[in-house]
């Protein structure tokens, strides 16, 4: 039995309505618990005041720099005694999902009573960068409930300016859209650089995500210094059986407004099947006995649309891979940035694909480290620097896929134009 | 002595890094692992993939308060070994998804889930669950709560998140402070500061490193000065735009307060490349007052977006894809938000979010 709780009217509130509440959660805790009594009340100051009251500072296990998110009270008495002593430590561990989130219940029941055993009990799936968050430890405890989620085969994750926790899409194991195994990739990556995620020593933070497909569930093109988002080169494949199936549910308006209509580049075209190209890059699919779709694969920009709503009559081609983009992130400090491409496609089939993402990744994070400023992220680095001082700098040739258009003003030096382009048709040449 | 050494012995890190997926996944996503056909939603909530090699899985999700009790934890871990097959995966969006290779598990699976609080749905054209920060729980620098924002929204957005009748799927956020850690997103509830930060001259000099402070700032408002004989920094208020980056570095610049700590409402973020290229969100609305325990004024702004996007867009069209069709002035009149000089872009770039054309719709 804990101790005696707190009043808390305000997050009382929060336990009506039919969304699950975390604040029932915590009163189930502060049954047992007194520093989730306290944290409670903490709460509650919170909500009453319209203000936060929770101190970061230096806290680390054994043998790593990061990871851990220390928060001391700033909520005292005039005698600097904290007013909710049991929660006056309330630390959390960022520890590393496996790829694609997946849990056996076996080890969620594990990591559960872990938790229960050397912390608050209150976990998080997951923080915004990816992390299951443990939180809620006494300085004490970080330790003792790091060695037992450690030997249960979890590792902690990045914080502050170094390699953060990565995200891969649900992918391979149960989406018909998946271009590359994103769990390997997202393993083989992040496991190859765990010294740059808990030895803090960057400039800044460094984010790698990893998306099966164009429709970027992983949001990684927004929120990630290296975005590694699946697609393919050859053409959309087509299967007639599920495309007269879903034409016979949905009928020819739907197919014209909701399916053609959409087609960013109108590569997408609905014709009479007597009608229907013949071609090295047309795919062609009948929805019924007259009428067809004719797809130009060398028009189409790999968006998706179409696959997603006619999910398995449409299909990503076979020759598969990745668009790699470098430099999202959000606001602070220069303004919102997309991630942009940087290769425009990089086949991952073999082992030697995959790792050819590790060389990238490390070419960057080894002239991120040299060249960005403090405090700055890749995105505001290739802003400050321009984009081609940057391919340089990792040894990557230029593309017109990297660009939305050419330049609109004359505001560059040329005099190396002639030189460039030789160089340029010998390299093809030789290719 | 060699009894103390022992004693101060710590145990070394295993550096294990990410955990191999595949021992926690379910049996049939193993088997048919980089091999399905396609996939189908047989009601809200219900996913149903099929494996070119014939094989089925079904995937029942369902909305959690994200910040979880251990109890919560184990009650999912029972629904997921009685009525599911003990495997479970996450959503980034917080959902937990219950896989299934018999068809008949689905409908027992969906009835316990439901029956213990865990509500059905999330998929498809579905308001899924809000991606939520840390807020006054648990950040250093909050202006506001997030677990308790996401809890009063999904109260009232409960019905859509179990239906499947928006125009596309609406992804959303909120942030407690500017630096958005909750992301892009169709609708995004961010933090405003509209006062510059109040600063402790008597803390700074023993809590700050000042020149690190001074170039964290976006307009280089901040700079040195002597306060009271101490070492201090001091603020142009006249530039500075309140955006709170130099609070995180140096927390006597206190840029919290209970009045001036307002909301913001930003809609037509989109990560993915369907349709569009990618959009950024944009500030339609600002000035919301910060309203615990629930946020009314808040979730008024944010329910009247929902209604006119959901009454007015096509089928497919993501909120950034039907304001592109009806275009901005349309949006302010629509949902009745009043478009002010505060929306126009004035930051570096800003000329490009202008209308350079004779484009206008009347």
């Amino acid at each position: 039995m804990a101790k005696k709780p707190h009043d808390t009217p305000n997050l009382d509130a929060l336990e009506t309505g039919p969304w699950p509440s975390f604040v029932s959660g915590l009163k189930r805790l502060a049954k047992d618990k007194d520093a989730v009594v306290d944290l409670l009340g903490h709460l509650e100051h919170s909500y009453a005041t319209k203000k936060g009251y929770w101190k970061g500072g230096t806290l680390g296990v054994y043998g790593y720099g990061g990871g851990i998110i220390p928060r001391f009270t700033e909520i005292k008495d005039e005698n600097g005694k904290p007013t909710y002593p049991d929660a006056a430590e309330f630390h959390t561990l960022r520890v590393m999902p496996p790829a694609g989130m997946h849990y056996s219940t076996e080890i969620l029941r594990k990591l559960a009573d872990i938790w229960e055993r050397h912390g608050s009990g209150l976990i998080a799936f997951h923080g915004q960068s990816g992390d299951i968050m443990f939180q809620g430890a006494t300085s004490e405890n970080v330790q003792k409930a790091f060695d037992e989620i450690n030997e249960a085969g979890f590792d902690l994750g990045g914080a502050g300016p170094a390699l953060r926790t990565s995200m891969s899409c649900v992918g391979a194991a149960r989406c018909e859209q998946s271009c590359y195994d994103e769990g390997k990739a997202h393993r083989m990556v992040i496991n190859s650089f765990l010294d740059d995620i808990h030895r803090p020593a960057l400039p800044y933070k460094f984010k790698f995500k990893f998306s099966g497909c164009p429709n970027d569930c992983m949001n990684s093109i927004q929120r990630s210094d290296l975005a590694v988002i699946g697609t393919w080169r050859d053409n959309i494949r087509t299967d007639e059986p599920l495309a007269k199936k879903w034409f016979a549910k949905h009928g020819m308006n739907e197919l014209v407004n909701d399916v053609v209509a959409h087609c960013p580049t109108r590569a997408i075209q609905l014709k009479e099947i007597k009608d229907v190209r013949k071609g090295e890059s047309i795919s062609a699919v009948a929805v019924n006995d007259t009428h067809a779709l004719e797809i130009d694969n060398s028009d189409c920009v790999r968006c998706m649309h179409c696959i997603n709503v006619m999910t398995g009559a449409l299909a990503p081609g076979k020759d598969k891979g990745a668009t790699i983009l470098c430099g999202g992130k959000r606001t602070l400090k220069i303004g919102d940035q997309m991630g942009t491409v940087i290769v425009p496609f990089q086949p991952l089939q073999t082992e030697e694909d995959y790792e050819q993402i590790v060389e990238l990744g490390q070419k960057i994070i080894d002239f991120f480290a040299e060249n960005a400023l403090e405090h700055e992220r890749t995105g505001e680095m290739i802003e400050r620097i321009g984009l081609v001082n940057f391919l340089e700098g990792i040894g990557l040739d230029v593309d017109a896929n990297m660009v939305g258009a050419p330049r609109s003003n004359p505001y560059v030096r040329t005099d190396g134009w002639d030189e460039e382009v030789a160089k340029i048709k010998a390299k093809k040449a030789a290719a | 002595m060699a009894q103390a050494q022992t004693q101060t012995q710590m145990r070394k890190p295993k550096e294990t890094g990410v955990p191999d997926n595949m021992q926690y996944m379910h049996p049939t996503l193993v088997k048919n692992h980089g091999n399905w056909k396609y996939h189908d939603r047989p009601r809200p909530g219900v996913l149903h993939h099929v494996s070119h090699s014939g094989e089925e899985v079904w995937t029942v999700r369902a909305g959690t308060q994200r910040q979880m009790d251990v109890h919560t934890i184990r009650k999912l871990c029972d629904i997921g070994d009685k009525y599911a097959e003990g495997h479970v995966r996450f959503t980034i969006r917080s959902n937990i998804e219950f896989m299934v290779a018999d068809q008949k598990k689905v409908a027992p699976l969906i009835e316990a889930l439901e029956k213990s609080g865990f509500p059905v749905g999330g998929t498809g054209n579905s308001i899924s669950m809000m991606a939520h920060t840390q807020g006054w729980l648990h950040c250093d620098i909050p202006g506001t709560d997030a677990s308790g924002v996401v809890k009063a929204l999904m109260d009232e957005l409960y019905d859509e998140f179990r239906r499947e009748e928006m125009p596309n799927r609406v992804h959303m956020s909120t942030s407690c402070c500017e630096i958005n850690c909750g992301g892009q997103a169709d609708i995004a509830i961010i933090v405003q500061y509209t006062k510059p930060p109040k600063i402790n001259h008597d803390l700074v000099a023993n809590v700050c490193e000042r020149p690190a402070v001074v170039a964290r700032c976006p307009v280089a408002a901040i700079r040195p000065a002597l306060v009271n004989g101490k070492p201090s920094l001091e603020i142009d208020e006249k530039k500075c735009m309140c955006c709170g980056a130099c609070y995180p570095p140096c927390p006597p610049m206190q840029i919290n307060d209970a009045e001036h700590t307002k909301l913001a409402i930003w809609v037509g973020g989109k990560n993915s490349n369907a349709r569009g290229k990618p959009t950024f969100m944009k500030m339609v609305a600002s000035g919301l007052p910060n309203n615990p325990p629930r946020w009314v004024e808040v979730a008024a702004v944010v329910k009247k977006i929902l209604h006119v996007y959901k009454e007015d867009a096509r089928p497919w069209e993501r909120l950034s894809d039907w304001v592109e069709r009806i275009g901005w002035p349309r949006f302010f009149e629509k949902t009745g938000l009043t478009f002010t000089k505060y929306l126009i872009d004035d930051w570096r770039g800003s000329r490009a979010n202008l209308n350079a054309s004779t484009h206008i719709r009347f």
